[in-house]
């Protein structure tokens, strides 16, 4: 009997753990909790991708990715749980989607020699490679986000902003808060005045911080939300008849579970992105063929196509091309977390490998080194139509503003190196 | 000068935020006072009433994703829509029949029991209920549309901007909202004053064993009690679903009504009226005048710490019925 028990335990953890061969992914994902219809699609976005290069290429490099899927609830401890248990699983790279959580795991990741990437969040800081050796946030960050409002601000006001007033409103958190020192620089450098308005989480009840904006009348709103903050503050502004198109959200504040509650009062709101929107790429013809019509998308396939989706599928495209460089390096299909980590740091996505994998522009050039695992930073911004539900891109990627955000990065990487006793690497 | 009308339109628009706060408040009273009973899952029931009046309305069917999963169909929609008032009315049927089985199942076991093993069941329920709606409904953000009008009332700014020289903004939504909690409130206190059944529900919150003794049925009052907790938490769905989408977060609005009811009184149906005014009209004046020296973001600190000074210098809370045990 003993015996027989002994045989099942085993076989069970032999069926739950990922084959040792192959390429392990896990997906730490938040389906539930407040943040959780913002988290399912995203997951699924990164799921799906996976099982495309499953499914039509037999993995990378003919290895089969698993990517094990752990519920954070957008919880930080749960968060931390879910690395514990998954690191020891041959486990490459983690991409939790929550600045929280990013934290916690920075140091964990560098005794454990697991990479960490963090594509638009996180510690904007990690992108200072001779410190953050393990940690990579390319293609942007969110100070990169806010340089990239403000110089689209400069071209809607002929290059001038000065007199003008800008207002952040953003989520009290360590993620909120992230833009403001960006932004107080910019604010100096082009002379218009910003007032920072947070919004405690969730954020549901912001009449204090729309009344404070009707009666100040800024030229312009600046916000760094998520969840639930989102839609009441889009409703918010449309309620004190704020101008929608002079209303810019960052890239976590534009997706169609942002505007869609709001109805057609939405129309006009724009948002940054790192990312293309909607289903217009070639590569939606392989995910129908090889993922959907064979019914194994990622919760029936019903969140194909959205924001949130197209970032979670881009982050997954970023990892596998990661993967696949760093195989071409090692002269190996069965790569190490450390082998991955050189994979990132040798990455180069260029236009034309992206319209190969068939995303035409769906995102900026990547090309990182060991001191830059950042990329460039650029983004471009999408406006919402209400009327046919979808985002439509006005800009083409922009740069940010290095001069103000580089000194930054230099700074806060600094602090961190001190703080945790880490030399800066030579690069 | 603008500055003092500012100041009055923050504290029209806090007693308007206010009503918000009562309306979800009211439910916890309604059970708290009926079966001494702190129900926790009073957020999620208003979750769950607005995910299922939704999905009714849009002739969503319910456990579609996992009828699909076990049968390997592509069902999501009954083809039709079903209008506002029908789908209110179906819905509230909904929180009865979940009254029925929550009495049913979890109550009737637990008569007799310390009330802290009451709360502890209701955390299960809040839990339980929080899983159903997500499989019955899906766990997508949903656009809520009754037909309440939102945004800025053009008729108060206008004539505020005539009077005063300052057009106050006061959202429509906030108006409707305040009618309904008055019509609200007042069918509850007419319902617990001149019915049958209410003066039953009254005598089972006074004493339940004399209750008992007299010959109503408990099992009726706590079916009736929940249902009725059932369909505040509707109207509350409702008008919460509305401002920002039926989503998990609307359960949360249970934490703003917290500070109300240590307030107000648990036990107190004006209290949590008058609770909520306070907590409304004081979060927004002191985010006004002290916010913007602290950082600002101080309405959630500011209701909390409220109510601990009204625990500290009354107990019961505003209108809360004083507990005298002698050894």
């Amino acid at each position: 009997m003993k015996t027989t028990f002994t045989a099942l335990v085993a076989a069970g953890m032999m069926a739950a753990a990922p084959a040792m061969a192959d390429l392990v992914v896990p997906n730490l994902s938040y389906r539930t909790g407040p943040y959780g219809a913002n988290g399912t699609h995203y997951a699924d976005g990164f799921n799906d991708y996976f099982t495309l290069l499953n499914e039509r290429d037999g993995g990378i490099g003919g290895e089969k990715i698993q990517v094990p899927e752990c519920e954070t609830a957008y919880n930080t401890e749960k968060g931390v749980e879910c690395y514990e248990a998954t690191k020891d699983t041959g486990a490459l790279v983690y991409n939790p989607l929550s600045t929280g959580i990013t934290y916690q795991l920075i140091p964990k990741v560098g005794v454990d020699k697991k990479v960490l990437y963090t594509p638009g969040y996180g510690r904007t800081s990690g992108k200072n490679g001779k410190v953050f050796e393990w940690v990579f946030n390319a293609p942007a960050n969110y100070w990169d986000g806010a340089s990239v409002a403000i110089k689209y601000l400069l071209d809607e006001n002929g290059g001038d902003l000065s007199g003008k007033k800008i207002a952040l409103v953003y989520h009290n958190s360590a993620y909120g808060k992230e833009p403001i020192r960006t932004l107080q620089g910019l604010a100096e450098k082009h002379g218009f005045t910003l007032s920072e308005i947070p919004v405690d989480a969730p954020g549901q009840e912001q009449k204090s911080q729309w009344l404070q904006i009707r009666r100040d009348k800024p030229d312009y709103v600046i916000m760094y939300g998520w969840g639930v903050m989102n839609q009441a503050a889009i409703q918010e502004a449309a309620n004190i008849r704020f101008p929608m198109e002079n209303f810019i959200g960052i890239w976590w504040s534009g997706s169609e579970v942002d505007v869609l509650p709001v109805g057609a009062a939405a129309n006009g709101y724009k948002a940054l992105t790192f990312n293309g929107v909607g289903m217009d790429y070639p590569i939606y013809d392989d995910i129908k063929t090889h993922v959907i019509d064979p019914g194994k998308a990622s919760q029936g396939g019903s969140h194909v196509g959205s924001a949130l989706y197209s970032r979670g599928m881009y982050a997954a495209v970023v990892i596998a091309e990661a993967i696949r460089t760093a195989q071409e390096l090692a002269g190996t299909a069965q790569i190490s977390a450390e082998q991955l980590r050189e994979g990132f740091e040798n990455l180069e996505i260029t236009p034309a490998r992206l319209e190969e994998i068939g995303l035409p522009d769906f995102g900026p050039e990547i090309k990182l080194s060991c001191d830059n695992h950042g990329g460039s930073g650029m983004a471009r911004l999408q406006q919402w139509d209400a009327t046919a539900k979808q985002w439509s891109l006005i800009t083409e990627f922009t740069e940010p503003d290095q001069e103000i955000i580089a000194p930054l990065i230099a700074e806060d990487s600094a602090a961190y190196a001190q703080e945790a006793g880490i030399t800066p690497r030579d690069c | 000068m603008d500055q003092f009308f500012f100041a009055a339109e923050v504290v029209a628009n806090g007693l308007m935020t206010g009503v918000m706060y009562s309306l979800v408040a009211l439910g916890f009273v309604l059970i708290f006072k009926a079966s001494g009973v702190f129900n926790y899952a009073q957020g999620v029931l208003a979750l769950f009433a607005a995910l299922t009046l939704v999905g009714i309305q849009q002739g969503q069917i319910p456990f579609a994703d996992l009828i699909n999963a076990a049968f390997g169909t592509s069902l999501h929609q009954f083809g039709w829509t079903v209008p506002a008032v029908l789908a209110i009315a179906l819905t509230a049927g909904v929180m009865v029949l979940l009254a029925f089985l929550i009495e049913k199942l979890v109550l009737q076991h637990l008569v007799g029991q310390e009330p802290i093993i009451l709360f502890m069941a209701t955390i299960g329920l809040a839990y339980f209920l929080e899983g159903l709606g997500d499989v019955m409904w899906g766990a997508d953000i949903k656009t809520l549309d009754v037909g309440l009008p939102q945004g800025i009332s053009d008729a108060i700014e206008g004539a505020t901007a005539e009077w005063f020289g300052y057009g106050f903004f006061i959202d429509r939504l906030d108006i409707w909202a305040t009618l309904i909690a008055a019509i609200l409130v007042a069918a509850l206190v007419a319902f617990a004053q001149y019915t049958k059944q209410g003066r039953a529900m009254r005598a089972v919150a006074d004493d339940h064993q004399a209750a008992l003794s007299v010959g109503i049925s408990l099992r009726f009052i706590w079916v009736m009690v929940w249902s009725i907790a059932g369909f505040v938490a509707l109207v509350a769905g409702i008008m919460w679903g509305t401002k920002s989408g039926v989503q998990f977060s609307l359960s949360l609005i249970a934490l703003k009504a917290l500070p109300v009811l240590m307030l107000g009184g648990f036990t107190s149906i004006p209290g949590a009226i008058v609770g909520g005014l306070i907590i409304g009209v004081g979060e927004k004046l002191f985010e006004f005048f002290i916010g913007p020296m602290v950082g600002g973001a101080t309405e959630n600190w500011f209701a909390y710490v409220l109510a601990l000074v009204f625990l500290v210098f009354r107990p019961q809370g505003l209108f809360g019925e004083r507990i005298i045990e002698r050894v």
